[in-house]
């Protein structure tokens, strides 16, 4: 059933201080909205539980990105229009400008914010593979004070995450030391645009010169929309590293890919078709790795 | 008490107790208007302010009807509580025209059977209008890209980027 408007209260501090003043209040009262792409949507489906709102929309502290020589520091109130248009994030990081752009049309691109696509935990959102592979950093905000915890760390289960009730994400670390690396990310939808994933991955990964020709001397792969949470293959990548890329082990990487996830029926997919898929794509991206002659 | 009574005594009490008083310039006029914060632009927009061109289409920002342009950035109006509408800058599709005069892209889309039943049409117009704005020579990919969040299920979508690519070339001779 429809919501009415009149059952919700929505107010705008203005600024970080004033929302973290709020939230450490009352904890688990307020249910903060930034560009209101998800939130608003299950609101209108009469499936929103919060009845109390707090917009970060465009709080200044939230909403710049801050670039030092070792990091970028993406505020997580960042929309996505806001990622492809960064010259770094496209230069160092396209995996995330690709999962900006493969997001929504251009009208959600201006309202959905990197840090609501984290907190909406969605198996499938596309940005999330990517900072799976470049080993994002979230920085946490409370009354409490700042935490730092790897993003690998932080989603735990189907919508489960590290979040305390009286916590915001402020900001998303990307290390800026995979300029020299194949990046790889692909995304299988019923259409190009507008479409949630079947599948997608996000990939990086360089060569050695060795004695016996050249091998993979490191590899990241993390995939979307086949597990609770997304994934990173780190056994995979385990294996893969030291290997030259030939058939046996772009085999093998097949299906061990297919053993490390467990996609399910739904209404975009079939667990069947989502294992084969995510194992062609494992292979193509060791395939173009190997091609694409990236060394050390 | 009745159960028409009931319903009546809450009805009341909720017409004015959490409404907030929503100050906005709407296609270059200022506007006053007092609603619940979580109301939906889309119906401040269509029934506040009797701004009926935004359309609903989908109600979720799949389909872009609603579209509008905030500050001058492309949104969906079904997805923006009122509140986060407080002192910007709209601009809808009755803003386009300057009185009977329509703009080059709307001229365009008439010209080009890029309207049909019309429902999308507001929409398409402003993606374009956003898009024309930010690139002035899109590529045929630029226009696609930039009406991917609108959806027509009358015309198709030939005319309509047959529309854009007209008004960016007549933008371009002016």
């Amino acid at each position: 059933m429809r919501s009415d408007p009149a059952d919700y209260e929505l107010i705008a501090p203005g600024n970080l201080q004033a929302v973290v003043s709020l939230l450490a209040d009352e904890p688990g009262k307020w249910l903060p909205i930034a560009g209101g792409t998800d939130v608003m949507v299950l609101c209108a489906a009469g499936k929103l539980p919060a009845r109390n709102l707090v917009s970060i929309w465009n709080l200044p502290e939230l909403r710049g990105i801050e670039i030092s020589p070792e990091e970028l520091r993406i505020g997580a109130g960042c929309t996505y229009t806001d990622l492809r248009e960064h010259e770094i994030i496209a230069g160092e990081f396209p995996l995330l400008a690709s999962a900006a752009r493969w997001t929504g049309g251009i009208a959600n691109q201006n309202r959905g914010t990197l840090g609501g696509n984290i907190v909406n935990a969605s198996p499938a959102a596309d940005s999330l593979p990517a900072l799976l592979v470049y080993e994002a950093e979230l920085i946490l905000v409370s009354g409490r004070g700042e935490r730092r915890m790897p993003y690998l760390d932080f989603h735990t289960g189907y919508k489960k995450m590290k979040l305390a009730p009286d916590e915001l994400i402020r900001a998303i670390c990307l290390g800026r030391r995979f300029s020299n690396y194949f990046h790889y990310a692909r995304k299988v939808g019923a259409r190009e645009a507008q479409a949630l994933s079947k599948v997608c991955v996000a990939a990086l990964g360089r060569l050695r010169g060795g004695v016996t020709g050249v091998v993979i001397d490191d590899v990241r792969i993390a995939l979307g929309s086949v597990a609770e949470v997304p994934l990173r293959l780190t056994e995979v990548e385990r294996i893969a590293k030291g290997k030259p890329v030939e058939p046996e082990l772009v085999q093998l990487t097949r299906k061990m890919t297919a053993a490390a996830i467990q996609p399910i029926d739904d209404i975009r997919s079939t667990a069947r078709y989502r294992s084969a898929v995510a194992g062609n794509l494992v292979a193509e991206f060791l395939q173009q790795l190997r091609a694409s002659g990236k060394t050390v | 008490m009745s159960h028409s009574t009931e319903n009546r005594g809450k009805d009341r009490s909720k017409d004015d107790r959490g409404k907030c008083v929503l100050s906005l310039t709407v296609n270059g006029k200022p506007e006053t208007v007092r609603v619940y914060p979580m109301e939906r632009l889309l119906d401040v927009l269509r029934q506040e302010l009797g701004l009926t061109g935004a359309k609903e289409g989908c109600g979720e920002g799949e389909c872009g009807s609603c579209s509008v342009l905030m500050d001058g950035e492309l949104v969906n109006s079904c997805l923006i509580p009122a509140l986060q509408a407080a002192g910007t800058n709209l601009t809808t599709i009755e803003g386009l025209a300057e009185g009977p005069q329509l703009s080059t892209l709307q001229a365009a889309f008439l010209e080009c059977g890029g309207a049909q039943c019309g429902i999308c049409t507001p929409g398409m117009i402003l993606a374009s209008w956003h898009l024309l704005n930010k690139t002035t020579e899109p590529t045929l990919e630029d226009i696609r890209e930039g009406l991917s969040g609108n959806l027509c299920r009358c015309t198709g979508y030939m005319q309509i980027v047959e529309a854009v690519v007209q008004a960016a070339r007549r933008r371009a001779s002016a």
